[in-house]
């Protein structure tokens, strides 16, 4: 479904992406795990055309879509749900979902899919017509993602959705993320630091170093990697 | 005290602030949007109301009714100046943009300059006649000593466009995106949005209101220079930044909150001082709260 192959990303003159070649399937749950600063904001900016990638080639659906606008990414059905979340503070919750649906035009699939997602989290319901600003950062998560969701993604990338959660509010929005896979048939993209969780949820993993990818195997060998275990599963 | 005297001041003041209002909105929406002052806003407002003493003139000769060309060359008048604002961004401002904040002030100093004597050489330094168009309005008599009919043309149709306004900002797909380009373009691009158009519509509606109120005060005044966007253009500026810059019912309060300043001030204190009232009850108010009356402490993101 998206093929990267051996994209470099630059800030300026600072190189943070070095060849990164990552694959994945329809359907899957994908991870990128690495530690501060290995550039998996950068890859998912890179995907998402904000920071377009000067060498390299990211395919889409047979598509190349390395110089592609964000808005026409979006529209090819890639959504973001970035590092922070980024939630739109003076806008209420309602009008930040609608944002999330902003290039769809059909009123009644829009209703529909805002149903879906406060099924999902009630809470975002009850707090409807709040400022996005005043939630707390577990709600500010679940409206990123549902946000996202309105965009109606075939791949949703994620950003670091547990940084700064409570444990049981990132088993609560791990556990949406499955349901998603599994009920929306939408391919996941997770990128996160604790790579525990990611690497339990996941299919297959990649492990970014300093703009490098360094490992790629199933989620499962990489759990019961020696490398993967001494430098990201503290055991 | 003299009840009528008060009376002439605040509707001299209402006056005034709505043609305030109807330029400071572009300010503060392309500030908004952009973080960019546009100092060559004024002019937008000045060449809205040249071209409409152009069209007005030129078809004063063919005997048609003056409501009729009054509408015409106002409507013409915005889409000229739209067309301009959209261009000067375009050129002047686009490319600059993700560099510093600076370059781009710079640059709108500039295209100020640059549109000033652009005017001033085409036509003249003169101040030119503007017809009166208006017709005298039955309702008007009993209160004829208050308001004049292009006064009332001026109350009502910043208050229309303030309604308008209001809905398409609060209600619309496009107002609502362009509420969230402002608070974060990054994240509105990875919606979908695409903050050019954005852009593009802000620059249409600021620069529309500018003609507009460039057109009406001619209208109101009965003549204009091409100088007159650049004093005005700073009061509007000076409004903007009393109510809150970025806010757009910031603009419109510090319009009518700077203007009555300045009518109350100059009728009651001395008409030597009008502009040192707007920019001592600037400093006052910023003192106070320095991101003015309605606006908000920039937020800076984590
Ligand atoms: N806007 C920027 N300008 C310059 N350098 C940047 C910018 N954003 C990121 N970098 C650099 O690029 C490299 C990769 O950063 P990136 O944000 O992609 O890392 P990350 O893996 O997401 O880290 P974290 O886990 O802390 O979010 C880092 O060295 C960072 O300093
Ligand atoms: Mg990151």
């Amino acid at each position: 479904m998206l093929k990267i192959e051996g994209i470099q990303t630059f800030y300026g003159n600072i190189q943070a992406l070095h060849d990164v070649s990552i694959e994945i399937n329809e359907g899957e749950i994908i991870t990128l795990i690495g530690a501060n600063g290995a550039g998996k904001s950068t890859t998912l900016m890179s995907i998402s055309g904000v920071e377009q990638a000067r060498h390299g080639k990211i395919i889409f659906e047979g598509q190349d879509i390395t110089h592609m606008d964000p808005d026409k990414i979006v529209q090819l059905g890639i959504i973001q749900v970035p590092e922070g979340r980024r939630i739109f503070p003076f806008l209420t919750v309602a009008e930040n979902l609608d944002m999330g649906a902003f290039l769809r035009n059909n009123k009644e699939e829009i209703k529909r899919d805002i149903d879906y997602v406060y099924s999902l989290f009630p809470l975002l319901k009850e707090r409807r017509s709040q400022a996005g600003g005043t939630l707390s950062g577990g709600e500010q998560q679940m409206l990123a993602i549902s946000r996202a969701l309105m965009a109606k993604p075939k791949l949703l990338l994620l950003d670091e959705p547990s940084l700064g959660l409570a444990p049981i509010i990132v088993q609560q929005i791990m556990n949406i993320i499955k349901k998603i896979n599994t009920e929306q048939k939408t391919t996941i993209f997770l990128v996160e630091q604790n790579a525990n969780l990611a690497l339990k949820l996941a299919d297959r993993g990649y492990v970014m170093e300093t703009g490098k990818v360094t490992l790629n195997d199933t989620a499962k060998n990489l759990r019961e990697n020696d490398a993967v275990k001494k430098a990201y599963l503290g055991i | 005290m003299d009840l009528q005297y008060f009376f002439e001041l605040f509707v001299g003041g209402l006056t005034k602030g709505s043609i305030y209002a109807l330029i400071a909105l572009g300010y503060t929406m392309v500030y908004g949007i952009i973080k960019l002052i546009n100092f060559a806003h004024g002019e937008i407002y000045m060449i809205g109301a040249f071209t409409a003493l152009i069209i007005a003139s030129a078809l004063s000769f063919t005997g048609m009714n003056p409501v009729l060309i009054f509408l015409i060359s106002t409507i013409l008048a915005i889409i000229f100046s739209a067309s301009y604002g959209v261009t000067m961004e375009k050129i002047a401002y686009k490319p600059l943009r993700g560099s510093q904040r600076l370059s781009g002030l710079i640059s709108a100093i500039g295209m100020s300059m640059f549109l000033q004597n652009y005017v001033l050489l085409a036509q003249t330094s003169d101040f030119l006649p503007f017809p009166n168009l208006i017709p005298e309005f039955k309702f008007l008599e009993p209160v004829k000593s208050l308001i004049s009919p292009s006064g009332f043309i001026i109350l009502v149709t910043t208050a229309i466009v303030m309604i308008l306004l209001t809905y398409l900002i609060k209600f619309t797909k496009t107002g609502k995106a362009m509420r969230a380009t402002s608070q974060d373009p990054k994240m509105s691009q990875l919606l979908g949005i695409n903050i050019s158009k954005v852009i593009t519509m802000t620059f249409i509606i600021g620069s529309s209101t500018a003609a507009l109120g460039g057109v009406l005060i001619s209208t109101h005044i009965g003549q204009l220079n091409f100088y007159i966007g650049f004093i005005t253009g700073i009061k509007a500026f000076v409004a903007a930044v009393l109510g809150g810059i970025g806010s757009i019912p910031g603009a419109v309060l510090g319009s009518f909150v700077l203007a009555w300043t300045e009518s109350f001030g100059t009728g009651y204190i001395s008409s030597d001082y009008e502009d040192v009232f707007a920019f001592l009850f600037l400093i006052i108010i910023l003192i106070f709260r320095p991101s003015g009356i309605l606006g908000r402490p920039e937020n800076k993101k984590v």
